[in-house]
C-alpha cells in the first residue's frame, strides 16, 4: 500500500458508523468528566479509604501481570510454535475467561479453588486459603486478565516468520536461548501492548473478585469494588474514584503506546 | 541503497499488529470454538397479553417472595404484569437518582426510603424482618450464638455497612459488645447467604427470611428477640411512575390478605 492510499478520504459509508462508534465510546467517559466533583476532587481522592483501595489495586494488578507473564508467555509460545493435540481446545480454554461474565468466572473460581472447591481442601491443608484474601483477588484478576496477554502474544508470534529463529538454531542456539535472544526482542512491542491490556483488565476487575475473593477494605476491596460500594451512598465519591481509574488506565495505555510506536521504528 | 531498504521492509513486516487488531485472532478463534457463553436470566414477569407492566425496584431480601407475589398479583389483576429489579436498597435508590424508570420502590429500611424522599409518595410499611445467624449445615466452626463471632480465626461474612442488613448487623454486634472481624463485607445480603451456602464462610448474619429460602443448605442460629433488631420494609410509589394508579394499587395490595399470607410464609413478620 502506498502512503497516499492510506491518506485517502474515507468513504462516508465507513466514516459515519466509525464516528458513531467513537461517540458511543466517548459519551459515557465524557459523562464521568462532566459529573466529577471537581471542586473537592483532591480531598475525595486522598481519603484514606480511597488511597488504601488504590494501593491494593496496584498491588493486585501488578501481581496479576507478573503471574500472567510468567505463565502466559510460555503458553503463547507453545500455542504459536508447536502443534500438540488438543491445541484448539486449549486456545478456547484461554479465551473463555475473556467472554465469561466475570461473576460466572468468580463462581467457577470458587468451585475450583474455594474452600470446598476441587482443589480448595488441598490448598487449605497447605495453609493457602484464597477466598477472602489478597491472594484470592490476585487469582481472580489473573484468571480474567491473562488471556489478553496470551492471545496478543500468540497473534504476534504467528506473525513472525520463523526463519529468524531457524537461523539462530543453525548457529547452534538452543530453543530457550533462541526465545530469549531472538524471539522475545522481536516480540517486545507486542509484549508491551499485551501486557498493557492484561494489566488494564486486571486493574478493572470487579465481578470475579467480589464473587470469589469478597470485599474487605485493605484486603480485597480494590478500586472497582470501592466504586461499587460508594455508589450505594456517595455517588459523587463513586464518580471521583471512577475518574481516578480512568486516568490511571488511560495514562498507562498512552505511555506504553508511545514506547511501542518507538519500538516499531525501523533501524532501531 | 535498495538492499538496505528491502532488508528494513522485511524487518518491519513481521511487526505485531496494533492493539485493537490483536484481538482479532481472539474473535476468529471464538467463532470457531462455538462457545455458548453464560446463561443470562430474565426476571421480567410473564407478560402475555398484558397491557400494563409495573416495574418494581425491591430490596434483595424480597427476591423470592416478591416473585411469587408478582405472579399472584397478576392473577388477581389480569392485564397488569409486574416485573422486579432486585438489588441492595441503597443501590436501588442510586439507580433511581440515576434516572432508572420504575413505578414502585420497596426498601429494607426506613432510612434508605427516606433518602429517596423527593422521588416517592408516602411510604407504607409492608413487612418486618429480623436477623439470624447462619452457618454451613455442618457448622464447621461450632457457632452457637453471637458471642462466638469474636473468634478472629472464624471466617465471618457480613453485609456491607452501606446496605441495611449490614447496618442492622453492626448495630446488633455493637449492642452486644461483640468485637467481630469480618472477612468480607458483601454488597447485599443475598451475597452473604451465598458465601455461607458455598462453605466459603463459617458464619454470616442474614435476614430470617433468607435463612428460610436457603432451607437445609444452611444451619440457622436464631438471635434472641431482645438482642435483635426489627427491620421495616417500606413501599412507596414513585413520582415519575409510568403507571401511577396501578403502582398505588400494588402498594396497598401488599398490605392485603394475599400478600400478607405470602410474606408470612416466607418468614416475614406482619408490619
Amino acid at each position: 500500500m502506498s502512503p497516499g492510499a492510506r491518506r485517502r478520504r474515507p468513504p462516508l459509508a465507513l466514516a459515519l458508523p466509525a464516528l458513531l462508534a467513537v461517540a458511543f465510546l466517548a459519551v459515557p467517559l465524557l459523562g464521568v468528566l462532566v459529573d466529577a466533583p471537581w471542586g473537592d476532587l483532591g480531598a475525595r481522592l486522598t481519603e484514606p479509604a480511597v488511597t488504601e483501595a488504590l494501593r491494593l489495586s496496584l498491588l493486585v494488578s501488578g501481581w496479576a501481570l507478573l503471574l500472567s507473564l510468567l505463565l502466559g508467555v510460555p503458553l503463547a509460545w507453545l500455542l504459536a510454535r508447536t502443534d500438540f493435540p488438543g491445541r484448539t481446545l486449549v486456545r478456547c480454554l484461554v479465551i473463555l475467561p475473556m467472554v465469561l461474565p466475570p461473576t460466572v468466572a468468580g463462581v467457577a473460581l470458587a468451585q475450583g479453588f474455594g474452600r470446598r472447591g476441587l482443589l480448595g481442601e488441598h490448598l487449605e491443608r497447605l495453609g493457602w486459603t484464597l477466598s477472602f484474601s489478597t491472594a484470592g483477588a490476585v487469582v481472580a484478576a489473573t484468571f480474567v486478565a491473562m488471556p489478553f496477554l496470551v492471545i496478543s502474544l500468540e497473534g504476534a508470534l504467528s506473525g513472525i516468520e520463523p526463519h529468524f529463529e531457524e537461523a539462530a538454531a543453525t548457529m547452534g542456539a538452543g530453543p530457550l536461548r533462541t526465545l530469549w535472544l531472538v524471539t522475545l526482542p522481536m516480540l517486545r512491542p507486542a509484549l508491551a501492548a499485551g501486557a498493557a491490556l492484561c494489566w488494564a483488565r486486571a486493574l478493572g476487575e470487579f465481578g470475579a473478585t467480589i464473587t470469589f475473593a469478597g470485599n474487605l477494605p485493605g484486603t480485597t476491596q480494590t478500586l472497582p469494588l470501592k466504586v461499587y460500594l460508594l455508589l450505594q451512598g456517595d455517588p459523587a465519591g463513586a464518580t471521583a474514584v471512577s475518574l481516578l481509574l480512568l486516568v490511571v488506565a488511560a495514562g498507562v495505555l498512552i505511555a506504553l503506546r508511545g514506547r511501542w510506536v518507538g519500538a516499531l521504528q525501523p533501524g532501531r | 541503497m535498495p538492499r538496505t531498504h528491502t532488508h528494513r521492509t522485511r524487518r518491519t513486516l513481521p511487526a505485531p499488529p496494533r492493539p485493537a487488531a490483536l484481538l482479532l485472532p481472539a474473535a476468529l478463534v471464538l467463532a470457531g470454538c462455538g462457545s455458548d457463553g453464560g446463561a443470562t436470566g430474565d426476571d421480567a414477569g410473564s407478560g402475555g397479553g398484558s397491557e400494563v407492566t409495573l416495574t418494581v425496584l425491591a430490596a434483595a431480601s424480597l427476591t423470592d417472595v416478591f416473585e411469587e407475589a408478582g405472579a399472584a398479583y397478576t392473577e388477581e389483576h389480569p392485564g397488569t404484569a409486574v416485573r422486579f429489579s432486585f438489588a441492595g436498597s441503597q443501590e436501588l435508590v442510586a439507580q433511581l437518582h440515576g434516572g432508572a424508570p420504575a413505578d414502585v420502590l420497596v426498601t429494607a429500611d426506613t432510612d434508605t426510603m427516606a433518602s429517596a424522599a423527593g422521588l416517592t409518595g408516602e411510604p407504607e410499611t409492608v413487612a418486618r424482618n429480623e436477623l439470624v445467624l447462619i452457618t454451613p449445615p455442618d457448622n464447621p466452626a461450632d457457632v452457637e450464638g453471637l458471642a462466638d463471632l469474636d473468634d478472629p480465626g472464624l471466617r465471618l461474612v457480613l453485609a456491607a455497612p452501606e446496605v441495611p442488613a449490614g447496618r442492622y448487623g453492626q448495630q446488633i454486634l455493637r449492642e452486644q459488645g461483640v468485637e467481630a472481624e469480618p472477612d468480607s463485607l458483601e454488597p447485599n445480603v443475598r451475597a452473604v447467604l451465598g458465601k455461607v451456602r458455598w462453605g466459603e464462610a463459617d458464619a454470616g448474619l442474614v435476614y430470617a427470611t433468607d435463612a428460610v429460602v436457603a432451607g437445609d443448605d444452611v444451619h440457622t442460629v436464631p438471635v434472641p428477640e431482645e438482642r435483635n433488631v426489627l427491620a421495616e420494609y417500606p413501599a412507596a410509589t414513585l413520582n415519575e411512575a409510568e403507571h401511577p394508579d396501578e403502582a398505588a394499587d400494588f402498594v396497598s395490595w401488599l398490605n392485603e390478605e394475599t400478600a400478607r399470607g405470602l410474606l408470612a410464609e416466607a418468614g416475614f413478620l406482619a408490619p
